[in-house]
């Protein structure tokens, strides 16, 4: 007969977390509000205005103007969803696809640090900005 | 007609691994896909193993893979089917022999999700009644058989036997929504774990699989909105 399967028995300790809950709750309302953000964003760089003229004077005016937090907040708002977004989505793949050990360990470990590191790099920028010409 | 069969054999004592054997046998197309396996087992090779009962779509032992898709070979009539018919043991439990697979994993994640009425006040004089609305809650679900071609139809069972199944998941919301029941919670507590209805990718090949018709994906979808919103 061939390997008994890994459950066999009963299912797995309980770990009384409420975290996929809300991991799943989160993939649901960041989804739709990156629907709104990602297209808001889609309609202002290339329908509103052309591509040709979107350039270092268009982003530094946007966040520097009057609605240069709105703007800012904007664009932080939608790396953060994003971000937040798709590195929950890859984890998600990984955790069915890769058993647990070493690999997924590893795996995930490459996931975090470099969600993690886009997320602060995209933050000091969009936050530590300053206008230099 | 001559039909074409192609079985997956496992012999566990003379075999490493799975291999496929074609058969061909005389049968009426409005046969059933079982009719045609009982023959190549009574007339051509008395070895080959299947679980069947009752052979008529009730007692849920005859569940395999039929051209790639679960379902009963009891209720699936050779016409439907593209010939040669490949006929393959579920996929996601281990084979016993031929297209016997080991159903315990299955059942015990069943039992894990506490499958049956729980309700410790006083029992009424006569009975406990329920309203129509009440009990049309979970009508769906009660026409589970157990016949785990849900469960071994699911991409999500097969990279990980730790997830509960959506069979499991079928009966505790046949328990959840019974407005009898007194254990909601403590059933809600056990499916809303990461490996419960939170590892449901919604991928519906349990819907389509299940012989009695159970929109299983629905019921895993209202497990969750119920864990949301209570």
């Amino acid at each position: 007969m061939s390997e008994p399967s890994t459950s066999y028995g009963s299912r797995p300790a309980p770990t009384g977390s409420a975290f996929e809950l809300f991991a799943w709750l989160f993939m649901r309302l960041s989804g739709v509000l990156l629907l709104v953000l990602a297209l808001g964003h889609l309609v202002i760089m290339h329908l509103i205005n052309n591509v040709g003229n979107i350039n270092y004077e268009f982003v530094a005016g946007r966040w520097s103007g009057e609605l240069g937090m709105f703007w800012r907040g904007y664009d932080w708002l939608m790396l953060m969803l994003a971000m937040v977004h798709g590195v929950n989505g890859l984890r998600t793949i990984l955790e069915d696809y890769l058993r647990p050990g070493k690999r997924r360990t590893l795996a995930l470990s490459a996931l975090y640090i470099i969600g993690i590191a886009f997320l602060a790099v995209g933050s000091v920028v969009i936050f530590a900005f300053k206008r230099v010409v | 007609m001559k039909v074409a069969l192609r079985i997956q054999r496992f012999n566990p004592d003379t075999d490493k691994s799975p291999h496929f054997e074609d058969y061909t046998v005389e049968s009426e197309l409005t046969d059933r896909i079982l009719d045609a396996i009982l023959q190549v087992k009574g007339l051509t090779d008395g070895t080959l193993t299947l679980r069947k009962s009752c052979a008529h779509g009730v007692c849920g032992s005859d569940g395999m893979r039929i051209n790639g898709r679960n379902a009963l070979a009891c209720r699936e009539l050779i016409m439907n089917h593209k010939q040669p018919i490949v006929i393959e043991p579920m996929k996601g439990f281990s084979i016993i022999k031929d297209l016997v697979v080991d159903m315990e994993p299955f059942f015990n994640k069943y039992k894990s999700v506490k499958p049956y009425l729980i309700n410790d006040e006083a029992a009424p004089a006569k009975e406990r009644p329920q309203s129509e609305k009440d009990r049309m809650k979970f009508e769906d679900t009660t026409k589970c058989i157990l016949c785990a071609c849900c469960t071994t139809s699911c991409p999500t069972y097969w990279a990980d036997s730790d997830f509960v199944g959506p069979a499991a998941l079928v009966a505790a919301h046949r328990f959840i929504f019974d407005s009898r029941d007194r254990a909601g919670e403590e059933r809600l507590d056990i499916v809303g774990e990461k490996e419960g209805a939170w590892k449901c990718r919604t991928i519906f090949n349990c819907t389509d699989a299940c012989p009695r018709g159970i929109q299983v994906t629905q019921a895993i979808g209202e497990i969750k909105r119920k864990e949301i919103f209570g």
